[in-house]
């Protein structure tokens, strides 16, 4: 065993695996945490309190959830592919954790620094499809189909812009790696040169992850429950939980690549995290209030915005970027 | 570990590509397609090809078989039966077909050939693999850089006039069609529907969701 | 460093299982993925040699060939559709209007 331990290569793996679990199980925390934020938050918002029952002020509520969920009969529909009804939640919650293995935290804070990690966030946002096709899919129940394809149709669309938009923070950063760009905003955040840029990233990010106003897939009132009406106790949650996640690991990227990372002043290097932490929970913040104000969009109506509106706007922003590069360096 | 880890990762490759080709249900080979090019992209990372490995995660895993997939289940595909003398001859003569292409590689790269000459690895490049990769792109490969553009167009408008038809119907050839049995096989999409899109995925999502 | 040998006997063997799926199945949509499985087998290659030849040529052929693949699956699905809507089947071999 000490042999072993001695091996660079088992002490590189063993060093990412306690990072890798360290940060997973402080995510899954936060997750649990983010839905009783979110119940909080909706509560206010209708003026009403929200959970404050179980434990002191309500905190206690997301245990009590878990519970709830692991005690509950598990359903599945006669009909339903067995394997692949399986694995569609699982799918849900894994594009989401892989991401956050390349944001930077704090000045050492990654859990690797990819040399490409803008790219490996636009990879696992494209996987993160399959889950909800598979799950409308294998439900045998053509509400879950519709329901299914609809959000899948939402979020190939709304990839395009998203990817588009990142571009003019790439070419600003020089560099597709992430912590190469939130050093590259250490004098002012990119926000500042790239507003448009940072509006399309919201919008496609709240389309993304199927949040309200973009919530059509799992409208309540209109498709039962969508791609999860088959889906009962425990894979339910993951569902649930795979949505939070992908919300705060857009978030986190959102605050990687427009607000600064953990940029701010005041704070010494060790503690440049909170920063990070700060803004996070300001754009979570924002994620829940959206949902809470506007309406829900009909589904042409989220096409043609994503197609005719966002789209050609990112495009024009890439122009914009490029031309204003070139006049400002490399004439 | 390198070694090790290319191991495994081939492994889940040739695996999962076998499994591919065998199984009855297409949704379920599709699946396995997809865990193929998930475990070719790890492949090309250990090769350092960062960049080539990403995009085949965004592009081929992430939109060809998010295509594949729209397809599949909006033909409503259910397992392939498929049995016969005729069918199994046909097998058979398939895999040793299959068997003698192995045999052939095995065999030359046995014996040192198609190989080349060795050459000494070289560090990474400054700006990293995307970097120099798009340094050539846009220098010597600007020209087929351009007329890919002009394929995916072509492919864009083709995939759109394809899947919509004539505007209006060609006759009692079209009336004829087994259009009651498939009620979702709908005429051109409604007009509040997006454009043609930037990407292949528009046209089947699009009639998918007439 | 992985030997070239292993890289392209890898490429060779997904290759091959590519064109047993492609002679053996006969569902079309079954054979167009062991026709992207013949794809990336052959971008595999370029990128072995790519590495072992210290050239970044063969990783720019790859995205090519990415590329082309992605503009002929398109059409190629669209043309399974519609075959699909005159003739309800995506079987192969029941596509013989032209059988003599």
């Amino acid at each position: 065993m000490p042999a072993l331990l001695a091996n660079p290569d088992a002490q590189f793996v063993l060093w990412a695996l306690i990072k890798i679990v360290v940060i997973l199980f402080g995510l899954l925390g936060v997750v649990s945490y983010l839905t009783f934020a979110e119940r909080k938050v909706a509560g206010h918002i209708q003026a009403r309190t929200g959970p404050n029952r179980v434990g002191p002020f309500g905190l206690l509520q997301p245990i009590a959830d878990v519970l709830k969920l692991f005690f509950k009969e598990e359903f599945i529909p006669a009909g339903a592919n067995k394997v692949v009804f399986h694995i569609a939640p699982m799918l849900a919650v894994i594009p989401a954790l892989v991401t956050f293995s390349v944001v930077p935290m704090g000045p050492n804070f990654t859990v690797t620094d990819l040399n490409v990690g803008l790219l490996l966030f636009l990879a696992m946002s494209s996987l993160g499809v399959y889950s909800i096709t598979l799950a409308g899919w294998s439900s045998n129940n053509k509400y879950a189909l519709l329901g299914g394809l609809r959000s899948s149709a939402q979020m190939i669309s709304y990839e395009l812009a998203m990817g588009l938009s990142t571009v003019g923070v790439l070419m600003l950063a020089g560099s597709l790696s992430l912590v190469d760009i939130v050093h590259a905003q250490q004098r002012y955040w990119f926000i500042v040169q790239q507003p448009l840029a940072f509006i399309i990233f919201l919008i496609t990010a709240f389309a993304e992850t199927n949040r309200a106003p973009f919530d059509l897939p799992e409208a309540e009132a209109e498709l039962v429950a969508g791609f999860h009406t088959e889906y009962s106790s425990m894979k339910w949650g993951l569902f649930f939980l795979g949505e939070y996640a992908n919300m705060i690991t857009i978030s986190s990227i959102a605050v990687t690549l427009f607000l600064g990372g953990w940029n701010g002043p005041w704070l010494p290097e060790p503690l440049k995290f909170l920063w990070y932490f700060a803004k996070l929970a300001a754009l979570l913040f924002f994620f829940m209030w959206v949902r809470w104000t506007f309406p829900r969009l009909r589904y042409d109506q989220l096409m043609q915005l994503g197609w005719k509106v966002l789209l050609p706007l990112a495009l024009l922003n890439v122009m914009v970027t490029a031309v204003g590069l070139w006049w400002a360096v490399g004439r | 570990m390198i070694p090790l880890l290319f191991a495994a990762f081939a492994a889940v490759l040739v695996a999962s590509s076998l499994l591919v080709i065998l199984h009855r249900n297409p949704v379920t080979s599709a699946l396995f397609l997809v865990l193929a090019f998930c475990s070719l992209a790890a492949l090309y990372l250990l090769l350092g090809a960062e960049f080539v490995g990403m995009v085949q995660v965004i592009v081929y895993a992430g939109a060809i078989m998010v295509l594949f997939l729209f397809v599949i289940m909006y033909l409503n595909l259910g397992h392939d039966v498929e049995g016969g003398v005729q069918t199994t001859l046909r097998r058979g003569l398939g895999w040793v077909v299959g068997a003698v292409l192995v045999a052939e590689g095995a065999m030359l790269l046995a014996r040192g050939m198609a190989l080349g000459p060795e050459t000494p690895q070289s560090p990474p490049p400054p700006g990293g693999n995307t970097g120099a990769i798009g340094l050539l792109l846009y220098s010597r490969y600007l020209f087929p850089f351009e007329i890919t553009s002009l394929v995916l167009l072509v492919a864009m408008v083709g995939a759109i006039v394809i899947t919509r038809g004539r505007t209006t119907p060609a006759g009692p050839a079209r009336a004829a069609a087994p259009r009651a049995a498939a009620p979702r096989a709908a005429p051109p999409a409604t007009p509040a529907a997006g454009p043609p899109g930037t990407e292949p995925a528009g046209a089947p999502a699009e009639e998918v969701h007439a | 460093m992985i030997p070239l040998s292993w890289l392209l006997l890898l490429s060779a063997v997904v290759f091959a299982i590519g064109v047993v799926g492609v002679l053996v199945r006969r569902n079309a949509l079954v054979i167009f993925m062991s026709v992207e499985l013949m794809l990336n087998a052959a971008n595999l290659a370029f990128v072995a040699f790519a590495r072992h030849l210290n050239s970044l040529d063969g990783q720019i052929v790859v995205f090519f060939v990415m590329t082309v693949a992605a503009a002929e699956v398109a059409v190629g699905l669209a043309i399974i559709v519609n075959l699909f809507r005159l003739r309800e089947t995506v079987f192969v071999d029941e596509v013989n209007l032209l059988k003599g």
